[in-house]
């Protein structure tokens, strides 16, 4: 490794550095990994029954996401991908708006007034740029809000990336950037993406620290993300974070992983689990016990099967809305359009 | 009152605009040298570099960082140098500008307006004569502005930045200092999607916006002096197109010829003529006209007169719908 890579907790769930968060507050992180979980899962069963549109699956990314909204304030601004279902969830984005966007509805990104988490960025790349305007714009008007990206390691191979990095390091801006190596981008392994040791590695190119943590460690995530939070919101501009994970998952339901990789990668990360891991250290601490897990799983469970009723309830989008967001108001060619439309079918 | 060229206007209208201070102007060079064509002149050193900002050389972020500032609440405008370097800055405003109100549900907005200069004219290298507006208006969620004169210029620009939604301002370059009009000191609205009757006439309407204007008012002149009775329609906006204005004027006439210096084929006056065909063939007494450039690549500066229309060419057009 050429670099440090900052881990607290080990695979087993030892503590091998010093946790930044008590543990009233890691069972509070735990739970939402569970709830992620379920929901990630719930999804992809979903999409087999023919009820959502394609799902990308973020399992064993949990500490990831997890992890690095935890230090965000309410109102910071969240700028993710497709994959980051958690991190948008635990950042106040509906659930019910996240089922609702991959049933194929736009009303998904209708987030309620206050939560500022954009819809995820389908296309790779776009949208780290945009946590650089937003943080630009927050400071210039001096109120101390932060912008958090997360994106994976594709996406780093994209110019947007670059433009995004080398604005943020200019214009000091409040932005931080999680990266989610998780070693594959659809079929490309990370060793095809770049010719670079790690990704760590860009961040001096553009004048920010750079830091490298274990992602299916929650408590590195969190403590490093905790930094780079701190820092943004004091003026000390952006931080790239680069998180080791794996996608132990397809890219998504319409894909098939063992065309391109094999089995026994995969069986090595599952045994480092971010769940079990934090799972192991508050059993190890006394606090984790099975009735508690039970309460979880079943407050999870029906936290998911609750958003899905509430976004399945909802009838399409009728042909007049169809027209109804493009502008403030209908143009008169919309207007016009909306019209053929009704009379045609 | 003072009299302004097309750029001193802009340059009032952005003037006005920074005086709230939502607004924000970005871009390469609008700062310390006040832009390529000088649009920006003199606003860094009254509003500050935090304002006014110079960055780094790259369109997609410049478009990105603009998005991402409209969302979280600015008024920014952005500059690209010139047509021909907007490319990389359209994923942005496809993919994300275009669309945010849409895949929101009017949550998030990005109210922020893209001046792009454009056309030829001015014997530029290579890149710096394009005239591809039709890329921004066959995108939906798009508003494409073009001004051809000072007053114009100044009240679209003030129209655009007040406006909710996302702007490409198209600025003829060779109509920066092309002429000069008396222009308000005071802020002024043009509104977006109303198109301008410059001429009334009879016999025949001319339909065109930005830096064709000048050669169709000098072609209107010599059809005039020939005896043809000529409507001039500068469209001003071409999304949304204000089409009753333009149907009401093809009726009275019968005659349509329309003029742009984009490429001619799926060139927005394609739009136009078939707006016309659909919904006033009937009063109509001669073939719509479209005089265009050519689908080549812009010839560069020693043969580039080949490719813009002159007033020749509008000339012979109108006088073949009155044949």
């Amino acid at each position: 490794m050429p670099h440090d890579t900052l881990q607290i907790l080990s695979p087993d769930g030892a503590l091998v550095g010093d946790p930044t968060i008590d543990l009233a507050r890691t069972r509070e992180l735990y739970a939402a990994m569970v709830v992620a979980r379920v929901y990630d899962r719930k999804c992809t069963a979903m999409q087999k029954q023919g009820r959502l549109a394609t799902y990308a699956p973020f399992e064993g990314q949990e500490a990831c996401q997890i992890g690095s909204v935890a230090p965000l304030a309410p109102n910071d601004w969240v700028a993710g991908t497709y994959r980051d279902a958690a991190a948008m969830w635990f950042a106040g984005y509906p659930m019910v708006n996240l089922i609702l966007g991959r049933t194929g509805d736009e009303r998904g990104g209708n987030t309620p007034a206050g939560v500022n988490v954009l819809p995820p960025s389908i296309t790779v790349g776009g949208h780290m740029i945009h946590a650089v305007g937003t943080g630009w714009a927050d400071k210039i008007q001096g109120n101390g809000r932060v912008s958090l990206t997360l994106f994976g390691d594709g996406a780093t191979s994209e110019g947007d990336f670059h433009e995004a990095m080398n604005f943020a390091g200019v214009f000091q801006t409040p932005t931080i950037f999680f990266c989610q190596n998780n070693g594959w981008a659809i079929s490309l392994p990370f060793e095809q993406q770049t010719a670079a040791a790690s990704l760590v590695d860009k961040a001096v190119g553009y004048g920010m620290p750079g830091v490298r943590v274990d992602g299916n460690d929650l408590l590195a995530v969190v403590a490093a993300s905790d930094t780079a939070v701190h820092a943004a919101r004091n003026g000390e501009g952006p931080t790239f974070i680069e998180a080791m994970t794996y996608r132990v998952g397809p890219h998504t339901t319409a894909d098939d992983p063992g065309r391109y990789r094999t089995e026994d990668v995969t069986a090595d990360w599952l045994k480092k689990d971010p769940i079990e891991r934090v799972r192991s250290y508050l059993a190890k601490n006394g606090e984790w016990d099975a009735a508690w897990e039970d309460e979880v799983s079943s407050e999870a469970s029906q936290e998911v099967e609750d958003a899905v009723a509430e976004a399945e309830a909802l009838d399409p989008l009728s042909s007049n809305e169809v027209f109804d967001a493009m502008f403030a108001e209908p143009t008169q060619p919309l207007i016009e359009q909306r019209g053929m439309l009704r009379r045609d079918g | 009152m003072s009299e302004r060229t097309m750029a001193q206007a802009l340059n009032s209208a952005l003037a006005d605009a920074l005086v709230s201070d939502d607004v924000v102007l970005l871009g390469e060079d609008v700062g310390r040298t006040g832009g390529v064509f000088r649009v920006t002149d003199g606003l860094q050193e009254r509003f500050g570099d935090e304002r006014v900002v110079d960055t780094p050389v790259a369109e997609s972020g410049i478009v990105g960082a603009a998005f991402g500032m409209a969302v979280a609440g600015l008024r920014p405008v952005a500059e690209i140098q010139f047509m021909g370097f907007s490319y990389p800055g359209y994923d942005q405003i496809v993919n994300h500008v275009s669309r945010i109100r849409n895949r929101s549900r009017h949550r998030f907005t990005a109210p922020l307006v893209i001046r792009i200069p454009y056309g030829g004219g001015i014997g530029a290298a290579e890149h710096h004569s394009e005239s591809l507006e039709a890329i921004y208006t066959h995108v939906p969620g798009l508003k494409v502005v073009v001004p051809s004169r000072p007053v114009d210029a100044k009240g679209l620009l003030t129209a655009a930045i007040n406006d909710p939604d996302p702007v490409i301002f198209l600025e003829p370059i060779r109509g920066y200092r092309a002429m000069k009009e008396d222009v308000s000191d005071d802020p002024y609205e043009i509104p977006i999607g109303v198109a301008s009757i410059e001429r009334t006439g009879n016999d025949l309407t001319l339909l065109a916006y930005g830096a064709m204007m000048r050669e169709t008012r000098q072609a209107a002149d010599v059809l005039a002096a020939d005896g043809v009775d000529v409507e001039v329609i500068d469209l001003r906006t071409l999304v949304p197109l204000d089409t009753e204005t333009i149907l009401a004027s093809v009726e009275n006439t019968g005659r349509a010829v329309v003029v742009h210096e984009a490429p001619r084929t799926a060139g927005f006056g394609a739009e136009i003529a078939a707006t016309i065909a659909e919904r006033a063939l009937y009063s109509l007494k001669a073939p719509v006209e479209r005089v265009t450039a050519w689908d080549i690549v812009v010839p560069l500066r020693r043969a580039e007169k080949h490719y813009t229309p002159g007033v020749e060419r509008i000339v012979a057009a109108a006088k073949r719908t009155m044949a």
